[in-house]
C-alpha cells in the first residue's frame, strides 16, 4: 500500500492551524505534546486504523490532535470542539473514556500500555482479526508500571499491538537525556523485552508508512519515533515551558504564518 | 470461601467464555487450577506484577471480557491503587478485584499481608462496590452476581481463607446492599462483616440472646437497614477486622448521628496500630485487643 505524503502534510498543516485556533480560547491546554505526536496520530487514523481496530492515546495530555482527527472524521462535532475544557461541552485536556472516539481514560501516565494490552490480549482470545494503535511518550518509559506492561504483551504475544513512542526527549521538567543519561538506548531494551522495535523519524509519515509495512507481525510491535515536541512552531520546538502553555496572539499569528510557508 | 469461590468460578467459566481470571504470583488454589488446566488463556499469571494485573483487566473488560483479578488483599489495592480508581473505577468497568486473606487473616506474615485499611480504601473511590461475604453459601451468590449480574462498576471482593463453616444455612435470603439477620435476638446487635461474623456469633452466644446481623455489602451501604437498627437496638456492637477509622463502625456512627439514634454503640476493630506479633489469626487479634 502507498501512502500519499503530500495529503498527509496538507491535513498536519490544518490540524496545527486548528489546534492553534483552540489555544487561543482556552488559557491552559498541550499544544507541544499534541504537536509532537501529529504525523503519528495523523498516520494511524488516515492510513492505518480499520473499523474494527482501536486507537488508544496512552500520553493523555496529546488527545487534542486526536479531538481535531475525530471532528475532521465526523466523530465529534465542531461545537464539542468550540466547547473545550468548558463545563457544557464534554472535552478535557486528557480524554475520557466515554466519549465518542475515546478509548480509554488516560492522563495519569503509564496506564495506557497496560490497559493497550488487554484489549489486545482479549481480541486474540476472541479471535478477533482487531489490532490496538497505542501512542505513548517518552516520559511514560519511566513508569516502572509501562515495563510490567511491555514484558506482559511479550508473554502473552500480543502481536496485534501496535505501539508508536513519541520519542520527543522532553518530559515535563527537563529534557530527559540529560536528566537521565543511563535510560538510553530504547529500541535494544525494547528487543530485549521481546519486541519487534525500530526507530524511525516521527514527522517523516511516509517513512513510518514503510517501517510498518515491514514489520515482521509475529511479536507486539513499537515504532520509536523522534519527533520534536512543539513541531510546526519554531518558538516552541524543544522548549520545555511549552509543555503546558498557550501562545499568546502575537506568537499565534507567528505560528500560523510559518505553517502558511510551510504549507506552499 | 477461597475454594468455593474457585468451584464457581470454574463452575460458571465453562459456560461464559467472558470469564477470566488474572492473577499476580499467587498459587492458584483449589479448583483455580482446574480452571487453569481446563481454560488456559483465560487464566493469565501476570507475575509479581500487580499494575498490570489491573491494568490488564481493564482492557479485556473494555474489549467485551469479564475478568477477575486475584491475589492477596493487600496486593489487590495498595499496589496499584492509581490503576483500581483510573482504570477501573474512573472508567466504571466491571471488573471484580479478589482480595485473598482480608484483615489479619495472614497472621504469621507481618502486616505487609495485612489487608486492615482495604475496606476504608477501597469504599473511598466512586463507583466502587465492596462486599465481604461471610461464608462458602454467601460467596457462591456473590461470585454468581460479580461475574454475571453486574451491570455497575467495579468490585472490591474481600473473602478469608480456606475452611470457614456455613452459617448462613439458617438465614434470612442473600440480597446484595442489604443487610442480613443471622440470629434474631433482643437488646444487642452485633453487626459485622465476613470472616469475623463467625467471631460475633460467637460473641452473642456469650451475651446470650441478642441479634447478629450481615453487612456483607459495606458499599453502597444498607442506610436504611442500619438505620432500622440502631432506632430498634439498646445497643449496636460492630465488628470488624479492620483499623479504626474509615470502616463500618464510622459509617454506623454516621448514620446514627445523621438520624439522631438514641442506642449505645460499641465499636470492637483493629488497633490504629501495626503490631508485630506472628501466631495463629486469634493470637494477632487478641495483640489487637480482642
Amino acid at each position: 500500500m502507498i501512502m500519499d505524503a503530500q495529503a498527509a502534510k496538507q491535513r498536519c498543516i490544518e490540524y496545527r492551524k486548528r489546534i492553534l485556533d483552540i489555544s487561543q480560547t482556552v488559557t491552559a491546554l498541550h499544544v507541544a505534546p499534541a504537536f509532537s505526536c501529529l504525523e503519528i496520530t495523523d498516520l494511524i487514523y488516515h492510513e492505518l486504523k480499520r473499523d474494527q481496530d482501536t486507537f488508544l492515546m496512552s500520553k493523555g495530555h496529546g488527545c487534542l490532535i486526536q479531538y481535531v482527527i475525530l471532528e475532521k472524521l465526523g466523530v465529534l462535532s465542531s461545537e464539542d470542539l468550540r466547547l473545550y475544557c468548558n463545563p457544557a461541552g464534554r472535552l478535557g485536556a486528557h480524554p475520557d473514556y466515554g466519549v465518542p472516539g475515546i478509548a480509554a481514560s488516560t492522563g495519569s501516565l503509564g496506564h495506557g500500555t497496560g490497559i493497550a494490552v488487554g484489549m489486545a490480549y482479549a481480541h486474540k482470545l476472541q479471535k478477533q482479526d482487531a489490532n490496538i494503535y497505542l501512542v505513548l511518550s517518552d516520559g511514560e518509559l519511566q513508569e516502572g508500571s509501562t515495563w510490567e506492561a511491555i514484558a506482559t504483551a511479550a508473554n502473552l504475544n500480543t502481536n496485534n499491538l501496535i505501539a508508536f513512542l513519541d520519542f520527543n526527549d522532553f518530559s515535563g521538567l527537563e529534557k530527559m537525556s540529560d536528566g537521565h543519561p543511563a535510560f538510553y538506548p530504547i529500541v535494544e531494551k525494547l528487543e530485549a523485552f521481546g519486541w519487534e522495535a525500530i526507530e524511525v523519524d516521527g514527522h517523516d509519515a511516509a517513512a513510518m508508512h514503510n517501517a510498518l509495512q515491514k514489520r515482521s507481525g509475529n511479536k507486539p510491535f513499537m515504532a520509536v519515533c523522534n519527533t520534536i515536541k512543539g513541531k510546526g512552531a519554531s518558538f516552541m520546538e524543544n522548549v520545555a515551558i511549552w509543555h503546558y502553555r498557550s501562545p499568546n496572539p502575537d506568537e499565534y499569528k507567528q505560528a500560523l504564518a510559518e505553517l502558511e510557508i510551510e504549507g506552499v | 470461601m477461597r475454594n468455593r469461590f474457585a468451584d464457581v468460578f470454574y463452575e460458571l467459566g465453562k459456560d461464559d467464555p467472558r470469564l477470566a481470571i488474572v492473577v499476580a504470583d499467587i498459587s492458584p488454589a483449589g479448583s483455580i487450577a482446574k480452571f487453569r488446566e481446563h481454560f488456559p488463556d483465560r487464566f493469565v499469571n501476570t507475575g509479581v506484577a500487580e499494575q498490570i494485573m489491573i491494568g490488564l483487566c481493564a482492557g479485556m473488560c473494555q474489549k467485551g471480557m469479564r475478568p477477575f483479578a486475584y491475589t492477596i488483599a493487600t496486593f489487590t489495592l495498595y499496589r496499584p491503587f492509581e490503576f483500581v480508581r483510573d482504570d477501573l473505577a474512573y472508567q466504571n468497568l466491571p471488573v471484580t478485584i479478589v482480595g485473598i486473606g482480608g484483615g489479619v487473616t495472614y497472621s504469621t506474615l507481618g502486616a505487609t499481608h495485612h489487608a486492615m485499611e482495604d475496606i476504608a480504601v477501597a469504599s473511598a473511590i466512586p463507583n466502587m462496590t465492596v462486599i465481604a461475604p461471610c461464608d462458602p453459601d454467601e460467596v457462591s451468590i456473590v461470585t454468581r452476581w460479580c461475574a454475571l449480574e453486574n451491570q455497575g462498576g467495579p468490585v472490591y471482593l474481600r473473602l478469608g481463607k480456606a475452611g470457614e463453616p456455613i452459617i448462613t444455612q439458617d438465614a434470612e435470603p442473600f440480597k446484595l446492599g442489604k443487610i442480613r439477620y443471622i440470629k434474631r435476638g433482643k437488646g444487642t446487635c452485633i453487626l459485622s462483616y465476613g470472616v469475623t461474623v463467625h467471631k460475633a456469633l460467637a460473641k452473642a452466644g456469650e451475651l446470650g440472646d441478642v441479634s447478629v446481623v450481615n453487612c456483607h455489602t459495606i458499599k453502597p451501604l444498607d442506610r436504611e437497614g442500619i438505620s432500622q437498627l440502631l432506632n430498634n437496638y439498646d445497643k449496636v456492637i460492630v465488628m470488624e477486622e479492620h483499623v479504626p477509622h474509615g470502616g463500618l463502625g464510622s459509617r454506623v456512627k454516621e448514620i446514627a448521628w445523621d438520624i439522631g439514634a438514641k442506642c449505645k454503640i460499641e465499636h470492637q476493630s483493629l488497633r490504629d496500630e501495626f503490631i508485630h506479633v506472628y501466631g495463629t489469626h486469634e493470637q494477632v487479634l487478641e495483640a489487637h485487643g480482642w
